[in-house]
């Protein structure tokens, strides 16, 4: 039986008269980078027909979400964009808080800030010296990924774990940051802008790089649009929409920052809007500290807002007050009845716009919770991106489109 | 001059009549709904219409409400002006014995993948799609998962053999 035949695909018409490869790229195995499968057409190498497939590793989220009260569905997100785990947890208590009403204090807001930047220059960083992997320069993704490893010390410190962060509550933080987070903070902030430029300098002007990256994978504004781009990709394409500037959340209207646009949506563009928005989140992280550390005595003690409904009560108060006790119970067991309405909240995660649809019924668990997934909207254009072009250039569009399979496939 | 909800609301009743109701609007976002036969008309008007320009398309996805006779399954467009930067939300409602909804692909690039998530998890037939068939579900799949007659499994039951997993 031939490979189309099982897979359910249709071939363009006369494919094999006309003599062109079928050629299989992918599936790879789950534990991989992602699980992408594409069955191309190719004459020689360049290629006629793409038809993507996805869900490979589908793990049933909305549906999870329904029978789960509000703070457990944080640990769900965690696993859809899992280069920037944080961004998806601040998403989601954002969601919720604008649906509870829940009003945050400006230090949270700040201190959501600088984990929600450092996750984007997480992201950003994985996915352009992925870019820089695939068009045969491993020397840069070696490199910086001591640097991410910083950030992920900063998230330990923050939460207890790395990578599925599960950082933060409704509300705020579960605890303060200590000293040795702003230490690490600090750190971070001293040595990575050294790191960021020589790894520019690496890429940006190096001749190899520009040849394969330069005209690869372009999209047009109008296109990229139509296709729902959001993101770096579509600012790539020269459309300067960020969610940050549009729909401020968390406070970002306190902050000054610009938003880097491309000109022809191509690798290299998505690579420099990448690069330059790392320039951003790293002057972002610079303000946001500075703002924290202007909060003194007590005001810097404040971590969460006072929302008993949903924020877990200190551990020596649910042993010695009653109120605690009750709330406890009534949160862990979830057993708060949360209001009636619907609402859509997004944020811009690190591939775009990272959106949460919330229905309620007045139930304790949601009645309907859908993400919308950037990757999983724009990955629908890469046929277009990759036709009549060469098939080691599709390879580099995939990556510089940062997909993430965790999120394509929810 | 900046676009409101009034104005869009208006605009759109001015247009439909009686074919658009239920306007609300929660957390700032304005929300109604269209009959079934008219959902592309209504896609069309607020993309093609000067003063409004809905041109992009953020999200599609169904809903169910099974104790809803008739109207069992939604599928909520969100649209959002870039230019005006407002965003709004539009429903249509089908019984789930013929969920035929036109599709929107031509219109949207975007479209076709979302219409096909919403065939795959809710049945929800996209007349007119070039290619609707279940994406992130395998192909031999015979129930639409997310409806709400499909229950999560029982998180008491005990007669799995679950020792690989620790809960055995």
């Amino acid at each position: 039986m031939l490979a189309h035949q099982q897979q359910h695909i249709t071939l363009p018409e006369g494919s094999i008269e006309k003599q062109t490869t079928t050629l299989n790229v992918g599936p790879t195995h789950p534990a991989t980078h992602g699980v992408f499968q594409n069955i191309m057409e190719l004459d020689g190498e360049r290629i006629v027909s793409t038809e993507q497939t996805v869900g490979y590793i589908h793990r049933a989220f909305e549906k999870l979400a329904e029978r789960r009260p509000l703070y457990q569905i944080t640990p769900i997100t965690d696993r859809l964009n899992y280069c920037s785990s944080p961004i998806n947890n601040m998403g989601w208590h954002l969601t919720c808080e604008k649906f509870l009403g829940v009003q945050t204090p400006k230090r949270v807001d700040y201190l959501r800030v600088i984990i929600m930047e450092l996750a984007r220059i997480s992201d950003h960083l994985i996915c352009n010296s992925i870019v820089g992997v695939d068009t045969g320069a491993y020397t840069g993704f070696l490199y910086v990924m001591q640097y991410r490893e910083l950030i992920y010390e900063i998230y330990e410190e923050v939460c207890g774990s790395r990578l599925t962060t599960n950082i933060g509550r409704i509300g705020g933080f579960e605890r303060n940051f200590t000293n040795t987070a702003f230490e690490k903070l600090e750190k971070f902030l001293k040595e990575y802008p050294k790191v960021l430029k020589e790894f520019e300098n690496l890429f940006a002007r190096n001749r190899i790089f520009m040849e394969r990256t330069i005209g690869g994978g372009a999209i047009s504004a109008e296109r990229a649009l139509n296709y729902g781009f959001t993101g770096p990709n579509l600012r790539a394409a020269g459309v300067d929409y960020d969610v940050r500037v549009h729909q401020p959340y968390s406070s970002y209207q306190d902050f000054d920052f610009t938003i880097p646009v491309g000109k022809t949506g191509d690798n290299y563009d998505r690579f420099l809007v990448r690069n330059q928005e790392m320039w951003q989140s790293l002057s972002i992280i610079e303000q946001a500290y500075k703002k924290v550390q202007e909060f003194k005595g007590t005001d810097a003690e404040i971590f969460h807002a006072d929302v008993p409904e949903y924020y877990l009560p200190k551990k020596e108060d649910v042993y010695t007050k009653m109120e605690s006790l009750i709330w406890h119970f009534k949160i862990v067991m979830g057993e708060v009845e949360m209001p009636k309405g619907e609402i859509y909240n997004a944020v811009e995660g690190g591939n775009g716009e990272l959106g949460f649809y919330l229905v309620s019924d007045g139930g304790r668990t949601p009645f309907r919770l859908h993400f919308r997934r950037p990757c999983f909207i724009y990955y629908q254009a890469y046929p277009e991106l990759i036709t009549g072009g060469m098939l080691s250039d599709a390879i580099v569009t995939m990556s510089s489109l940062n997909l993430i399979a965790g999120e394509l496939d929810a | 001059m900046a676009l409101t909800n009034q104005y869009i609301q208006e605009k759109l009743q001015e247009k439909f009549g009686d074919l658009v109701s239920n306007f609300e609007e929660s957390y700032g976002l304005l929300s109604f709904e269209a009959t079934v036969a008219n959902n592309l008309k209504v896609l069309q008007f607020l993309y093609d219409e000067p003063s409004l320009q809905f041109q992009f398309l953020t999200d599609i996805c169904g809903v169910n409400f099974p104790d809803d006779a008739g109207r069992e399954i939604s599928v909520v467009y969100h649209l959002h002006n870039l230019a005006e930067n407002v965003r709004i939300r539009f429903k249509i409602f089908v019984p789930v014995a013929a969920p035929d909804v036109f599709t929107a692909c031509n219109l949207f690039s975007s479209a076709n993948w979302m219409e096909r998530e919403t065939y795959d998890f809710y049945g929800v037939n996209f007349v007119g799609h070039p290619n609707l068939k279940r994406i992130l579900n395998v192909d031999e799949m015979d129930y639409f998962p997310l409806r709400k007659e499909y229950p999560l499994e029982d998180q008491t039951r005990i007669d799995k053999d679950d020792e690989m997993f620790g809960r055995g």
